[in-house]
């Protein structure tokens, strides 16, 4: 045990050594550069002009014809009683099969201000090596989800809406809400001193949804080499539901087909033996031979 | 050592039941406070929603808070709602004293509206009913310390209409009259202009809410509609 801490390697290190420092952090790096592009794209309208994108996360307008509109957001208006004009169920339909085909969670990982925040403070856990926390079920957020679509039919508005924190970020760049924010520091302090990935990975509602709209999505990630795996467990340090690698490195099938899995690809960014790709499981042929590595049950939850 | 990951993943119905049981009360613990604060947030009464907006309770079950019709507006005059901040977070809503709406022909907020909050039957701005001016204060008006002041008449897109000046006899001077601006609440719109320019430091005339800013008769008093009664209904009685 001792040694093991002596030899503990800087996070990552092989990878970087082997990959170089960008390939290391290319998805990190690609998801940054889509979360910040996505509301720099918002951000132009009000700035200066330039009105390529409407409205926020919420709800929007691409381009003056093509709407968009968040899933969750029309379920509580369709709870509420409200019926909305067409243009928002479509939006909501043209939004939800998006998700759909692209992995569902892909909104969390590569859409999402809050990740930033929640990366963040994960990031810190891991670079200060905080110690444990206490284990919460993930399924939380199911019952979350459940809880918001049903707050509409007790007290006849859409009382989520009020807290949600996903379009905070989004209005306070867009609408100068800046009040808000104080919302994403509240986050931000949980994840990183009460629970690890407290909101990400157990309660946001949002995410929930994604992840049942993902459930048949084609795009998985999958870990075509796991049996190059050295179980060096730096995807189990970076990844935001480590509870999904297991199966995919030790069990039958090496496809992820967890639809918790946010298809962040910070596994195939920490891994120095090229373990992880993303595939579509459907044309994926598993050629491997199941794989003689094995990882003790309890090690996920090592830190 | 194949079969582990199966069972030691399965858990029984016991275990199953009494997780769910937990998530469940602390989750209905918090929907309670989330609910309670969420209805409590009450609109202010100075707070004006866009035109065609639904009744209030109404409003905030439609509205998804995206703030197209904010982006939509070509004065500025609407905004998005922060916390705690006269209207329920992220919800449009204006200022008559700071921007007033300046009732736009083709009613581009409407237009923009995806969720049906703002009803888009709505097509006459003069139909819009935002809110309804009162003079409130009828101590600081100018006009009724016998000066022409006139402003709020003067800016009223309805003028005549929603604003007309009445005149009285001044009865401080013995010999002079007063003009007195009379909002008819039939033709407001709640724009706010007249709020917006009345000279005071605190304006005289403030729009309100039409549900603050009328009374409402009893369902059983027959004097409702005057005008229109007759005297065949008044022999047959009333259908009520």
């Amino acid at each position: 045990m001792s040694t093991a801490k002596v030899n503990k390697a800087r996070f990552a290190e092989d990878a970087i050594r082997e990959l170089g420092w960008w390939k290391a952090h290319r998805f990190l790096l690609l998801r940054r550069a889509a979360q910040l592009g996505l509301l720099a794209l918002f951000a132009i309208g009000p700035l200066w002009g330039l009105w390529l994108l409407k409205g926020n996360l919420s709800s929007s307008l691409l381009l003056d014809t093509i709407p968009m509109a968040d899933p969750l957001v029309t379920l509580q208006l369709l709870t509420s009683g409200h019926v909305p004009e067409a243009s928002l169920l479509l939006g909501a339909a043209i939004i939800g099969g998006f998700y759909a085909l692209m992995g569902g969670r892909v909104f969390c990982s590569w859409v999402c201000p809050v990740n930033m925040v929640t990366d963040l403070a994960a990031y810190l856990r891991r670079r200060f090596a905080l110690p444990r926390t206490p284990e919460l079920p993930r399924s939380l957020r199911y019952f979350m989800l459940a809880l918001v679509l049903l707050l509409p039919i007790v007290t006849g508005v859409a009382a989520w809406e009020w807290l949600n924190p996903v379009p905070v970020l989004y209005r306070a760049v867009l609408f100068g809400a800046g009040a808000g924010l104080g919302l994403l520091v509240a986050i931000f302090l949980a994840d990183l001193l009460i629970v690890e990935r407290l909101w990400c990975s157990h309660l946001c509602p949002s995410g929930a949804l994604f992840a049942l709209l993902g459930k048949l999505s084609p795009l998985k990630m999958t870990a075509v080499n796991a049996r190059d795996c050295n179980n060096c467990m730096d995807c189990f340090a970076v990844c935001p539901e480590r509870q999904v690698l297991k199966g995919a490195l030790k069990g039958a099938s090496p496809v992820i087909t967890d639809s918790d899995c946010t298809l962040c690809g910070r596994c195939i960014d920490v891994c120095a033996k090229r373990v992880f790709t993303y595939k579509n499981r459907f044309t994926f042929q598993d050629n491997s031979l199941p794989n003689s590595h094995r990882i003790a049950t309890k090690a996920e939850n090592e830190q | 050592m194949a079969s582990q990951p199966r069972s030691s993943k399965g858990i029984n119905r016991r275990q199953f039941l009494a997780t769910s049981a937990r998530l469940s009360c602390a989750v209905a613990l918090a929907g309670g406070g989330i609910a309670t604060i969420a209805s409590s947030q009450q609109l202010a009464p100075q707070a004006i929603r866009p035109p065609g907006a639904l009744t209030e309770q109404a409003f905030l079950s439609a509205c998804v808070r995206c703030g197209l019709c904010v982006e939509a507006c070509p004065y500025d005059t609407l905004k998005l709602a922060r916390w705690f901040e006269g209207a329920p977070t992220g919800t449009p809503w204006f200022e008559a004293r700071k921007v007033p709406c300046e009732m736009c022909d083709d009613i581009p907020c409407i237009k923009a509206c995806p969720s049906g909050a703002l009803e888009q039957t709505l097509t006459n701005i003069d139909q819009a009913k935002m809110g309804i001016a009162v003079l409130i204060d009828e101590t600081n008006c100018l006009n009724f310390k016998g000066l022409r002041c006139d402003v709020c008449y003067r800016v009223c897109p309805l003028i005549d209409n929603a604003i007309t000046l009445e005149r009285s006899r001044n009865e401080r001077s013995g010999h002079h009259a007063l003009f007195i601006p009379v909002v008819n609440p039939d033709s407001c719109t709640g724009c706010g202009k007249c709020e917006h320019a009345c000279v005071l430091d605190e304006a005289a005339i403030k729009v309100l809410p039409p549900q603050i800013a009328l009374g409402k008769p009893a369902a059983h008093d027959s004097y409702i509609d005057t005008e229109n009664t007759t005297l065949e209904m008044l022999n047959k009685g009333f259908e009520l």
